[in-house]
């Protein structure tokens, strides 16, 4: 599992390895100057494909209905930005009330899934403890076997959570693959930590609480990012589940007011006429607000991914 | 048996004890192992039942794949039919045989054209020497993957559609438009080019830990017998990483009759269900929309019969093959 998370003195020590460009061992030899520049134009066309609707988004989401009408649709750049799109769409409305059902599934889901997770891999944890072994099996074969759509609405339909803000979470609070995850890392802390603490008389809570999860920042951060990428991100479940419409999180309202272009008129916004910024614009704020937290969380866990994130878990 | 993962246990039992002996030891050693690990086994109490209610339980409510199910009525109201919903499956009913044919055209162009593209561009990123360089690119290029399928598709229209940034910039230039959405018969290619927008490059990262774990001494040896560029990469590094290639290419055959749910769901409307109709689709449309519970069912069902098969038959094949596969024997 060492590939999965490493920590920062590792990963210095790994790039103090790593032969930097002037002292390259002998052997690797020159690369060539047309391989090296076919290289750098693949990757930056590669990130600017990334990039680029990035940018015409955030800008179209700016701009004043004069710079839309010039350019036809979205822009790249606009000569006076003014935030009108976004005071529209967060003046109450279907889109504030979308953004505040989007935040709370997402923060109430990650913490409940979170502390799932956490606890079932701990317990998972300690090979030779009691059911271990069949619990482990039958959190592995969830993998492995997807019950299938028609069975999940009806027993979500059974315990009387249609129409509920909950069928977003409960069905999918505990992820095995994360699980698996988390129980890799802690399986791979030093066991004389939790041995020692054990002698002076620790209880598991706080071997868990007191040792394990200290040292499993990294971890906990990371599967976190999972968890609440997706619940942010959940637009099935909330169509599936959620018939009525001022109950929908932010993705449904992107499709129905984005994907779909149905118009967003002063009903749905509760801002006066005359004020309306462009319809472009607040499309694209809308599709600015649902990608911004993701933009917000990513610098702050992507320094957790090492290059073998997911290897340490596929390969044990 | 695990999906992808080893599983490390220990021994449960003490192997040396004599048969006779073992059994009222066994009682006293239950005994106090529930007294031991009674709290990890509360701990695991929660996981636990989420998984029995949102997994198990589901399972067993298959069997309205076998019965004529009425909403009103319930599972236990409902008649059983005993196999006549397979039917459609096993008779060939044309629905479903054009979502079955969408789904494996759709899988075969991905397995060709979208899986080796993570291995080319890991090995780009590979080459690069600048740490710095290469950390920046990797932090781009991995973002995507963490849009929804909802917003990816939203991009996709506003730069490539009717009225989107191509288009516009194409017609100012008086060179036509270029229509890829909303055209039936460029669906499948529309979706792929989303599919490799979106995960190409998270998909690397596997391929790229593989390749740390390269040992270099090799690549000095190769190169001592003068083996250039292109025969160090073909004598090398793919064979190194090749336990990797295989594992990735068995989870994604197990896969075959999954692709793009949301995807797909969110842009069926312009360009109708011929094109576009996959098995997930067609579960949904037909179960959830059109109200035949028991069809939808037993597809589903045999769809996730059919593919836990193909999971363990492609790992098998794996393991004649002489590979590790995703588990081993």
């Amino acid at each position: 599992m060492t590939g999965l998370l490493e920590t920062t003195a590792e990963r210095r020590a790994r790039r103090d390895r790593q032969p930097a460009s002037d002292d390259r061992p002998a052997w690797m030899g020159r690369q060539p100057r047309w391989a090296s520049a076919a290289r750098g134009v693949l990757l930056t066309v590669a990130c600017l494909a990334v990039i680029v609707p990035f940018v015409a988004v955030v800008m179209t989401s700016l701009a004043p209905q004069r710079d839309i009408s010039a350019r036809g649709g979205l822009v790249l750049f606009t000569s006076e930005p003014s935030l009108a799109a976004y005071r529209a769409v967060l003046s109450g409305g279907v889109v504030t009330r979308a953004l505040t059902v989007s935040v709370a599934v997402t923060a109430v889901g990650t913490v409940l899934s979170l502390a799932c997770t956490i606890m079932l891999a701990y317990a998972l944890s300690r090979p030779g403890s009691l059911l271990h072994k069949p619990i482990l099996l039958m959190t592995l074969f969830t993998l492995l076997f997807n019950p299938g759509m028609i069975p999940m609405y009806l027993i979500v339909k059974q315990l009387g959570l249609i129409d509920n803000l909950a069928a977003l979470i409960l069905p999918v609070v505990v992820n095995a693959f994360n699980v698996i995850v988390m129980r890799s890392f802690f399986l791979e802390l030093p066991g004389e930590l939790t041995e020692s603490a054990k002698i002076d008389g620790a209880g598991e809570l706080r071997i868990l609480t007191l040792i394990v999860l200290p040292l499993s920042k990294a971890v906990v951060a990371v599967v976190g990012l999972f968890y609440a990428v997706a619940y942010w991100n959940a637009f099935f479940s909330a169509l599936l589940y959620l018939p009525s419409p001022e109950k929908w999180p932010l993705q449904l309202v992107l499709r129905t007011f984005v994907v779909n272009q149905t118009p967003l008129g002063t009903d749905e916004l509760s801002a006066s006429t005359e004020s309306l910024p462009p319809q472009a614009s607040i499309q694209m704020a809308i599709l600015v607000m649902s990608v911004i937290p993701i933009l917000i969380i990513y610098p702050f866990i992507q320094k957790h991914f090492s290059k073998g994130l997911l290897i340490g878990a596929v390969k044990g | 048996m695990s999906t992808g993962i080893k599983v490390r246990s220990a021994a449960g039992t003490d192997p040396g004890a004599p048969a006779a002996a073992r059994k009222p030891r066994l009682r006293g050693q239950l005994a106090t192992r529930w007294h031991r690990d009674r709290v990890l086994l509360v701990l695991a109490v929660p996981g636990v039942v989420v998984l029995v209610v949102f997994h198990y339980l589901p399972l067993l409510g298959n069997v309205i794949a076998f019965q004529d199910y009425q909403p009103f009525l319930g599972i236990s109201g409902s008649d059983f039919v005993g196999l006549s919903n397979f039917s459609v499956i096993f008779n060939g009913d044309p629905e479903f045989l054009n979502a079955l044919v969408n789904t494996l055209v759709i899988t075969m162009v991905q397995v060709v054209f979208v899986f080796p593209l993570p291995i080319a561009l890991a090995l780009v990123l590979n080459s690069m020497l600048n740490e710095r360089a290469k950390r920046l690119t990797q932090s781009i290029l991995y973002l995507p993957h963490f849009l929804s399928w909802v917003i990816v598709v939203a991009l996709f229209q506003q730069m490539f559609g009717n009225g989107g940034m191509l288009n516009e910039w194409l017609r100012s230039a008086d060179l036509g438009t270029f229509q890829i959405i909303g055209v039936p018969e460029l669906f499948k290619l529309l979706i792929t080019s989303q599919v490799i927008w979106k995960d190409t490059g998270w998909s690397t990262i596997i391929f790229l830990a593989a390749l740390s774990k390269v040992d270099l001494n090799l690549y000095e040896a190769a190169a001592i017998d003068r083996a250039g560029p292109l025969r160090q990469l073909w004598h090398v590094t793919l064979p190194a990483i090749r336990p990797v290639i295989v594992l990735l290419l068995i989870l994604r055959l197990g896969d075959s009759l999954t692709v793009g749910f949301e995807q797909i769901l969110l842009q069926q409307g312009p360009v109708g269900a011929q094109a576009s109709e996959v098995l997930d689709t067609y579960v949904y449309n037909n179960g959830i929309i059109g109200g035949n519970w028991g069809v939808s069912a037993a597809v589903g069902l045999v769809k996730g019969a059919v593919g836990v098969v193909l999971v363990l038959g492609a790992n098998r094949l794996a393991h004649a093959m002489g590979e590790r596969g995703v588990y081993s024997k």
